[in-house]
């Protein structure tokens, strides 16, 4: 059966939200009652049916709203979509990876068809039908890695791997926790997670980048990462934030459970064919605070990561000004019951 | 010293003299010039008379670097009113520039991220650039909203000089852009933005 997709928005009146479904298959990120920056790497391996791993490429509820916020975003501001000449392979190879996968995890919604070089992509939902040649920019209607991401849940980097480094040479980023790939673009792996505390004495950024370097074809891995975000936006651009940081002044103990939202990125690695550059995506799923305490032990737990956190990850995840607010909110859901090993609900 | 704790921040690791170049390119703002004597005095003389130096002597105007500079008999000593005025010949230069040829800059850190913006245009490799910071710790922002860049920045916060917003100088860097990254101070409250301190002299 085929998805149903959601008509929501993600700005203005904020009509997003998550179904049970979409509640139970959230991906919590925390495994333990506490919180610290690890390299946390697995392989992207196929996950249980109907969880967000269940395919390398998660198609859920939310796409075509996702996908129409991708496209008021891109409206207002191109340079959220920027490509350096050199990584036009790497855009191909991008095309490739993200029809195929979508194609094969969801046949009722897309279908591919590719004799040699002529490929034939149908997407379903959003009303596409579209020839091209492989290989060449003038049959498709954007530059190829435009093209796909206008398509594809989340947001994707292209990294170039030389002289022992990876470059954030291409991107397109339109629901991003705060960083701007404008200013990055062109940057080398430490450069553009300088702005990263604590991490990078812990050697965490070290370890990953010598891991990255050494991917290989056909295993892809994957990480959580996560942030707070007030109402359900997913275009927390530095380039915005003069016009949604008033946002975090928002929150009262009576409106928890609806503004603060959970913000976790399921973040892909995956080393492509012809360029032997990696994609870097990064998905954003976002869950209320009211949905979230529908399971006991995320509410429980929650609550204790965020007492814990220390105050430099805090506040660089922007959460200073509504944290002990939420805290006070999620302590009525924490019984102080011992919470059960690893992320899922019990 | 500028603070070496910014990772995306390139390092200046000081002038040191490239014998083996067949040509010394040299592009010198303000007390850069002082840089460039004391290399001087480590070198040889032959590694000035194969020496081009395109100088803009700003914050030290006065100082009498030129003439001491031109006693070291330079193949050639250009001076230049302004940093934009070296940034256009230094690009000329660069675009006839033969194998041999090796880059110095040296002055202020907005000066350097913008001779190594051309060096990067005219495919010079950023680790090949010989680099030292001198004189006044000012920054050139850009501000993350509007995109402009402000020059001369020595204060945080600063106003940008084209949208106006009150932006915190983050401690973040992008040598595309030479320039550090400037974000709304006072975005989650407008009009709570602390007073501008003098922090980067």
């Amino acid at each position: 059966m085929g998805l149903v997709f959601k008509n929501e928005t993600f700005r203005d009146d904020f009509t997003f939200s998550n179904s049970p479904a979409a509640i139970k298959r959230f991906p919590f990120p925390f495994h333990e009652d506490r919180y610290m920056y690890t390299v946390n790497i697995e392989p992207h391996i196929a996950g249980p049916k109907g969880s967000v791993y269940e395919f390398p490429i998660d198609i859920d509820e939310h796409y075509l709203s996702d996908m129409r916020d991708r496209a008021l975003v891109l409206k207002e501001d191109p340079l959220r979509c920027q490509s350096l000449p050199h990584m036009l392979t790497a855009e191909w190879d991008l095309v490739e990876l993200l029809m195929t996968s979508m194609s094969e995890s969801y046949p009722e919604h897309f279908t591919l068809t590719r004799e040699g070089d002529n490929w034939h992509w149908i997407n379903r939902p959003m009303g596409i039908d579209q020839k091209f040649t492989f290989g060449d920019v003038a049959t498709l209607p954007y530059r190829p890695m435009e093209y796909i991401t206008r398509q594809c849940q989340g947001d994707f980097c292209l990294l170039d791997q030389r002289d022992g480094d990876l470059w954030m040479d291409a991107g397109i980023v339109s629901t991003q926790a705060d960083w701007s790939l404008d200013f990055d673009v062109g940057m080398s792996f430490k450069e553009w997670h300088a702005p990263v505390p604590m991490a990078h004495e812990v050697g965490v950024f070290d370890r990953a980048l010598k891991f990255l370097l050494n991917m290989q074809q056909g295993k892809p891995v994957r990480r959580l990462n996560w942030t707070m975000t007030i109402n359900p936006r997913l275009d927390t651009s530095p380039e915005n934030y003069h016009k949604w940081g008033k946002d975090r002044t928002t929150v009262t103990p009576e409106n928890v459970g609806n503004k603060v939202h959970l913000r976790v990125e399921l973040q892909g690695l995956w080393r492509l064919p012809r360029s032997n550059a990696i994609v870097f995506s990064i998905r954003a799923y976002l869950i209320k605070m009211d949905e979230l305490v529908t399971v006991p032990k995320w509410g429980r737990r929650l609550h204790r990561v965020l007492k814990t956190l220390p105050d430099a990850i805090a506040d660089y995840k922007g959460t200073t000004r509504y944290r002990q607010t939420t805290i006070d909110w999620l302590a009525k859901y924490d019984d102080g019951a011992p919470t059960s090993k690893g992320c899922w609900p019990d | 010293m500028l603070s070496t704790g910014i990772i995306s921040r390139p390092v200046y690791p000081g002038l040191t003299a490239d014998l083996k170049a067949r040509h010394n390119l040299f592009a010198v703002e303000g007390e850069g010039a002082a840089a460039v004597l004391d290399l001087a005095k480590k070198t040889p003389p032959e590694f000035f008379t194969k020496a081009t130096l395109l100088y803009c002597p700003a914050a030290s105007a006065g100082k009498d670097y030129e003439k001491q500079i031109e006693a070291r008999q330079p193949k050639a000593l250009w001076t230049f009113p302004t940093p934009a005025t070296v940034m256009f010949r230094l690009k000329g230069v660069l675009q006839t520039a033969t194998m041999g040829t090796r880059l110095y800059v040296t002055g202020t850190e907005p000066f350097i991220g913008l001779a190594l913006k051309e060096a990067l245009e005219a495919g010079i490799d950023h680790k090949s650039l010989i680099t030292e910071h001198r004189g006044s710790a000012k920054r050139r922002v850009q501000c993350v909203h509007c995109k402009g860049f402000t020059e001369n920045v020595t204060t945080n916060p600063a106003k940008c000089g084209h949208c106006g917003l009150n932006l915190l100088v983050r401690d973040h860097y992008s040598r595309r852009l030479g320039a550090f990254q400037g974000v709304c101070i006072d975005a989650e409250v407008p009009g709570e933005a602390p007073a501008p301190e003098e922090i980067f002299p």
